[in-house]
């Protein structure tokens, strides 16, 4: 049935390493594996979602953006990344050492953590919870913690003021995300992520699950985008308004733990609007067409997960390049009065949609 | 978004309100969103000028203020009588005239210059001294590449060595 | 921010109050502008503001430059309406002297002025909607922007700093294909202001960030002398192109743009209608340029004023710009004061903003549009 399932060659590494340790060493052996691959992709997905961002923004503003360092410039992220690795590590007077210096990892590592529950094909899942959804949302919003101590530390007006603002706007904006995939809970009746993409093997949620399910995208997009401190809701590192919001008084590599992991979350974000709503790594199927079906089936997940993954990150970044930033109040108006109530009444008309059998 | 509740509204217009201004809300932002897509997608639209590789191509408009220079005919003559207007001219003092006694073959004494020395880095590209040379000595070049390493290469001397004045301007 | 953190003081009640400087190196102040805010959480309760970053006596050195000389400094004032401060000097010393300009010149002096105008405008918008974090603006306002530098460059040798304008007429005389470029450039921009309405005026979040912020009513205006667009945008009708024409601007149809709300919207929207409205002047203009090429009167190479003051008024793309000029009959002006708008603009922020946001404080003060050195001078 399916042509790529990576869980017969994890399975066969898994035996590999059996035969030649003890099970105790083969389990810290595949866990040094994972996390080696991960921190791998991790760097590459990262120095690749700057290179896309300053690209797309480039067109949008009838530019070409990098194009000096490498072919097309595509060497120009690894250039800024060495660039802060040799900068120094500036500490300000008075600012409280231990957490300056603990907060740009908390915030890189609560993006990390939930990397590895994405399901990025059949088999190719290094932690496939059945609670795998709301882990997912749970060490995300960790980075708020990351946040507010950055601020907090930094012994600077500028920075708390950022921090503040992102407290009260990722707080708030949890609600929405959380919410929006209540949606495709309900439908696909489980938090397992590998069970929610599967159960979408015949239609993605976004069609299968009527206007609801929509809405509930649509909501999760400007919400995820919110909580990743992103695009028109950048409050907490409002340019114009606070220098740089929370990481004003980062430098080096700090700030670049900081700068990756706001894109790592957009990563996310997309990643998890990708497999909860558009199927993750299933093909586009449409009833019917058997032959389209079967050209479909012959292109990889991992094309069709980071496809769609990419697609959404663009529309993300769209957003970003498009619209002037909010004012701190509006935001939360846009959250409390909008976003929240219409994302509960969609949650009513889901549960009774699901409740009658309405959806395909 | 909008925060100016209509007291007098009944239940139902305040539900069509709320949707209304949403749906609004959503229509504008979409525009927006059409506009920066169709730019991203019409890379005919860039207007990047690619410097350093195209300096063959790249001209500057025959009036850009890039230096102030003295033009030298093939003999090497040039038409500065170094009267020193335009020394006068400057605001910043960045042109001095240096002059000397010249002999005339007749045996006449007359003022000749021996240098016009111009410093780019406190010229502010005024204008006067090339609107007020009285013989047209004076004038701009195109040449914009100024960068140097030390300060002292931009302090020029605009007549070049061994040039004499151009006779029949004089005369006129 | 780290040394001035321990400065902090608690004054009325529970409510903490805590200072905060923006500016003079700040993103938004564009310039070297400080602004000393007073803060509740948010909340503006307190603006100071402070300027005399980039002093660098203009009007100090004006009082030891010949007149012509006096040209090239205004230049540097408000570098964005660089050809109309070059027009307020020369037509106060032509006031002074008498002397009237052959009508060509003053109609290539109205279309460079209003030229001038669009491009300021266009540079505003570009920044403002930076302020407001839509950074896309920049690039599409500076794009259009283009264009109008390059006919400046083309006629003028300078692109930001001409120095055209000239008492008794102008440097020299304009570039043949002058006035074909307008032509082009009048449909072009025709076409492109649409867009920008489209990508930011209506945009719901603009508005909602603009509308009913950093109201300032006539009364504060007039006050306070805030001129130009912004003035405007209070309904006050301060327009000295209508006022007291100069130049050309007797021989073509100006509409004064008011808006009543007096909000950083109206502001906001005045601008983009001037742009409409300085479009719908050259386009008048363009056809009346008289043949010839006599583009200036002959001066003598020292001008010398005769003994007294004399005062002229403009209207630069920030508003009223005053060039008062005392001479003793010498070659060098007594004292020259230059009334530049944005210092009358700038200080009215200290009303406005109060019991805004940050981020008001930053749109009212890009609605403001302030050049900082005109500011200083």
């Amino acid at each position: 049935m399916n042509l790529y399932d990576f869980s017969s060659l994890t399975q066969s590494i898994h035996q590999g390493l059996s035969a030649m340790m003890a099970p105790a060493w083969v389990t810290v052996t595949e866990m040094v594996l994972v996390g080696v691959v991960f921190l791998l992709f991790y760097a590459l997905v990262g120095l690749a979602l700057v290179y896309i961002e300053r690209k797309v923004c480039a067109f949008i503003q009838n530019r070409l953006g990098p194009n000096r360092v490498g072919p097309y410039g595509l060497v120009q992220t690894v250039a800024d990344l060495i660039k802060l690795l040799f900068k120094e590590l500036l500490m300000v007077h008075k600012a409280d050492k231990f957490l300056f210096n603990l907060a740009p990892f908390i915030v890189i590592i609560a993006s990390f953590l939930a990397i590895g529950a994405l399901p990025f094909a059949k088999g190719l899942q290094a932690l496939d919870l059945n609670v795998g959804l709301f882990y997912i949302i749970s060490v995300t919003s960790l980075t708020v913690l990351g946040i507010l101590l950055a601020g907090w530390s930094s012994n600077s007006k500028y920075s708390l003021l950022g921090a503040m603002r992102s407290g009260a706007q990722v707080i708030s904006y949890e609600l929405s995300v959380g919410m929006s995939l209540l949606t495709i809970i309900i439908f696909s009746g489980s938090m397992q992520l590998s069970v929610i993409v599967d159960s979408q093997a015949d239609g993605w949620w976004l069609f299968k699950g009527h206007v609801p399910a929509f809405i509930a995208f649509v909501i999760f997009l400007v919400a995820s985008t919110a909580e990743t401190n992103r695009g028109p809701f950048d409050m907490a590192e409002a340019e114009s308004e606070l220098t740089a919001g929370f990481h004003t008084e980062y430098s080096g590599i700090k700030f670049a733990f900081f700068f990756l992991a706001e894109y790592m979350n957009m990563f996310l974000a997309a990643a998890l609007a990708a497999t909860v709503f558009l199927g993750g790594w299933q093909p586009l199927h449409f009833g019917g067409l058997e032959a389209f079906n079967r050209v479909m089936d012959f292109i990889p997940p991992l094309v069709w997960f980071f496809g769609k993954t990419f697609a959404l990150i663009y529309i993300i970044m769209l957003f970003k390049w498009t619209f002037p930033r909010l004012r701190i109040d509006q935001l939360l108006t846009l959250e409390w009065k909008y976003l929240l109530p219409i994302n509960l009444v969609n949650i009513l008309v889901v549960s009774w949609v699901v409740l009658k059998g309405w959806h395909f | 978004m909008i925060n100016h509740p209509n007291k007098e509204l009944g239940g139902w217009q305040l539900f069509r309100k709320y949707f209304s201004e949403l749906w609004f809300g959503i229509r504008t932002l979409l525009k927006g969103l059409r506009i920066t897509s169709g730019y991203f997608f019409s890379p005919k639209e860039i207007i990047t000028e690619q410097y350093p590789e195209n300096r063959a191509t790249l001209k500057m408009f025959d009036r850009f203020k890039g230096e102030v220079i003295m033009s030298h005919t093939a003999e090497n003559r040039h038409r500065c009588t170094g009267c020193g207007i335009c020394e006068m001219n400057c605001p910043n003092g960045s042109i001095q005239v240096i002059t000397r006694k010249e002999t005339t073959p007749e045996g006449k004494s007359v003022r000749g210059l021996d240098k016009h020395i111009y410093h780019l880095g406190m010229c502010t590209f005024c204008g006067l001294c090339v609107k007020s040379c009285p013989s047209d000595a004076l004038a701009f070049g195109q040449k914009f590449e100024h960068a140097v390493f030390n300060r002292h290469h931009l302090t020029k001397v605009l007549n070049q060595p061994g040039s004499l004045l151009q006779k029949e301007i004089k005369a006129s | 921010m780290a040394q001035t953190s321990d400065s902090h003081q608690v004054i009325i009640g529970e409510h903490e109050q805590y200072t905060i400087n923006m500016g003079p190196q700040h993103p938004s102040t564009h310039g070297v502008l400080r602004f000393e805010l007073s803060l509740e959480g948010e909340t503006v309760v307190g603006v100071r503001s402070h300027c005399g970053y980039i002093h660098r006596g203009i009007e100090k050195m004006c009082e030891v430059s010949t007149y012509q000389q006096i040209i090239h400094l205004t230049d540097r004032m408000d570098y964005l309406s660089a050809h109309i401060n070059n027009e307020a000097v020369s037509l106060c010393v032509e006031k002074a002297l008498g002397i009237e300009v052959p009508e060509r010149v003053k109609v290539i002096r109205t279309i460079l002025s209003e030229l001038t105008r669009v491009g300021s405008h266009l540079l505003w918008w570009s920044a403002f909607g930076m302020d407001m974090g839509a950074l896309t603006t920049f690039f599409y306002g500076m794009r259009d922007r283009e264009k109008i530098l390059d006919i400046f460059e083309e006629s003028c040798g300078g692109r930001l700093l001409q120095s055209f304008i000239c008492p008794g007429g102008l440097m020299h005389d304009v570039h043949p294909n002058f006035v074909a470029r307008i032509r082009e450039l009048i449909p072009y921009l025709r076409k492109k202001l649409p867009e920008y309405d489209r990508l930011l005026t209506g945009n719901i979040i603009l508005q909602e960030r603009t509308r009913n912020i950093g109201v300032l009513s006539r009364q504060q205006a007039i006050a306070w002398g805030v001129t130009g667009p912004s003035g405007r945008g209070s309904a006050f009708s301060c327009d000295v192109r209508v006022h007291e024409p100069y130049s050309a601007y007797d021989r073509v149809k100006v509409n004064e743009v008011l808006y009543h709300q007096g909000d950083t919207f109206a502001r906001y929207r005045v601008r983009l209608d001037e742009i409409h409205e300085s479009l719908s002047i050259l386009e008048q203009l363009i056809d009346q340029i008289p043949e010839g090429n006599d583009y200036a009167v002959k001066m003598k190479p020292i001008i010398k004023l005769p003994a007294g003051d004399y005062y002229q008024r403009v209207e630069t793309a920030r508003g009223e710009l005053g060039v008062y000029m005392v001479s003793d009959g010498e070659k060098y002006p007594v004292r020259v004061k230059f009334r530049s708008p944005n210092f009358s603009n700038l200080f009215v922020i200290e009303q406005l903003a109060v019991g805004h946001k940050i981020a008001d404080l930053v749109a009212i003060s890009g609605s403001l549009d302030l050049v900082i050195p005109d500011i200083d001078r």
